[in-house]
């Protein structure tokens, strides 16, 4: 059975910072990867000064950014649930179960990445945790396949302990420093900040996640 | 001109100085006589409204001491009576309707764009939108 990568996120972008390098190694063994992203960012604030961007051009911007990214670390499997950014957490939890249970029915992933819920900050990020945790949590023990979250409110490490993994993209920096700026509309701190920042640098260089506790 | 930004914006490289070159596609400055003769256009007329405002979903992540506040529209259905835009800039455009008001302060940027609709919109200084006021003769995407 080939080792299959689920990731389900809400944004374009939520895989770039955390996720990509990750990505990228499992690609490059060329193992497949499935990327779920439930919305465009279409909410998203930056615009640019002078602004490049309007509210409503902003969509089709950040659809050719996602495309980019998905390149830049191999992913050939991107599934675009069509959901509106800040909405993921009024939709039916089940629902959104049930969406990502047909296509972990379809894949078999091995692991599954997403954001931990009670921990990811944003409502979208947490809306699309719980209802990943419902889908993974719903299939016998058995079956389930690994569930590794990233975490970053400030009391991550205070709750959750260390990081349960952590992982050294070194090997494929560039691939990830490529997703991240494929998002150029959102990305142009985080790049400015990689150049300038070593400790920056090294937390760009090491994703940290969490093992989801059933 | 969403169309064409979209296509120069393909064959970029990443570089925000070239963003700029964009400017041109996208959203101006307000000039207020042009905006109010585009307002004065939409008197009568049913519209759909955006109206946002927004400080970040990360607001308070980033400042605890700061509220987190969003806050949007999207689709409303309306038909001004009269509309106005005001003050020196940042600015202020309200709309009068049969019942009520629309209003929106801090506006510095607008555009028609392809599609015929009016995008007005407040940003700071890091180009972070801060309040959008848009009408359109049809839906917008959702
Ligand atoms: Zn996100």
């Amino acid at each position: 059975m080939d080792d299959h990568l689920l990731v389900i996120f809400p944004h374009p972008d939520d895989e770039a910072f955390g996720v990509s390098g990750t990505i990228a190694q499992h690609t490059k063994k060329g193992l497949p990867v499935t990327y779920i992203c439930l919305t465009l960012g279409q909410m998203g604030r930056n615009m640019g000064n002078p602004p490049f961007a309007t509210r409503e051009s902003l969509s089709l911007i950040r659809q050719k950014e996602l495309e980019d990214a998905c390149a830049a670390v191999g992913i050939q499997d991107l599934r675009q649930f069509g959901f509106r950014d800040k909405t993921v957490e009024f939709e039916d939890e089940k629902f959104l179960a049930d969406q990502f249970l047909a296509v972990i029915d379809e894949v078999k992933p091995t692991r599954i990445i997403t954001f931990y819920p009670g921990y990811s900050v944003h409502p979208d990020h947490e809306a699309t945790a719980r209802a990943v945790v419902r889908a993974v949590g719903s299939m016998p023990e058995m079956d389930r396949p690994e569930l590794l979250c990233v975490a970053f409110a400030k009391n991550s490490e205070a709750d959750l302990g260390a990081p349960h993994v952590v992982t050294d993209i070194s090997d494929v920096f560039e691939e990830k420093m490529n997703c991240i700026k494929a998002h150029r509309s959102q990305t142009q701190w985080l790049v400015d900040s990689v150049d300038k920042d070593p400790a920056m640098l090294a937390w760009v260089k090491n994703e940290r996640f969490w093992r989801y506790p059933f | 001109m969403i169309g064409i930004s979209y296509t120069l914006f393909k064959n970029l490289n990443y570089n925000k100085y070239i963003y700029s070159a964009l400017e041109c596609e996208d959203m101006q400055l307000i000039q207020t006589n042009e905006v109010q003769e585009t307002l004065d256009q939409l008197i009568g007329k049913e519209l759909y409204l955006h109206l946002e405002t927004t400080n970040g979903a990360y607001a308070n992540h980033n400042n605890e001491s700061v509220l987190t506040v969003n806050a949007y529209i999207r689709n409303g259905k309306v038909t001004p009576l009269s509309g106005k835009i005001m003050g020196s800039g940042p600015y202020r455009v309200g709309l009068k309707i049969e019942l009520g008001w629309i209003y929106a302060e801090g506006l510095t940027h607008w555009e028609i764009d392809s599609e015929g609709r009016l995008l007005m919109a407040g940003h700071d200084a890091e180009g972070r939108l801060a309040v959008a006021l848009q009408l359109s003769s049809s839906p917008f995407d959702v």
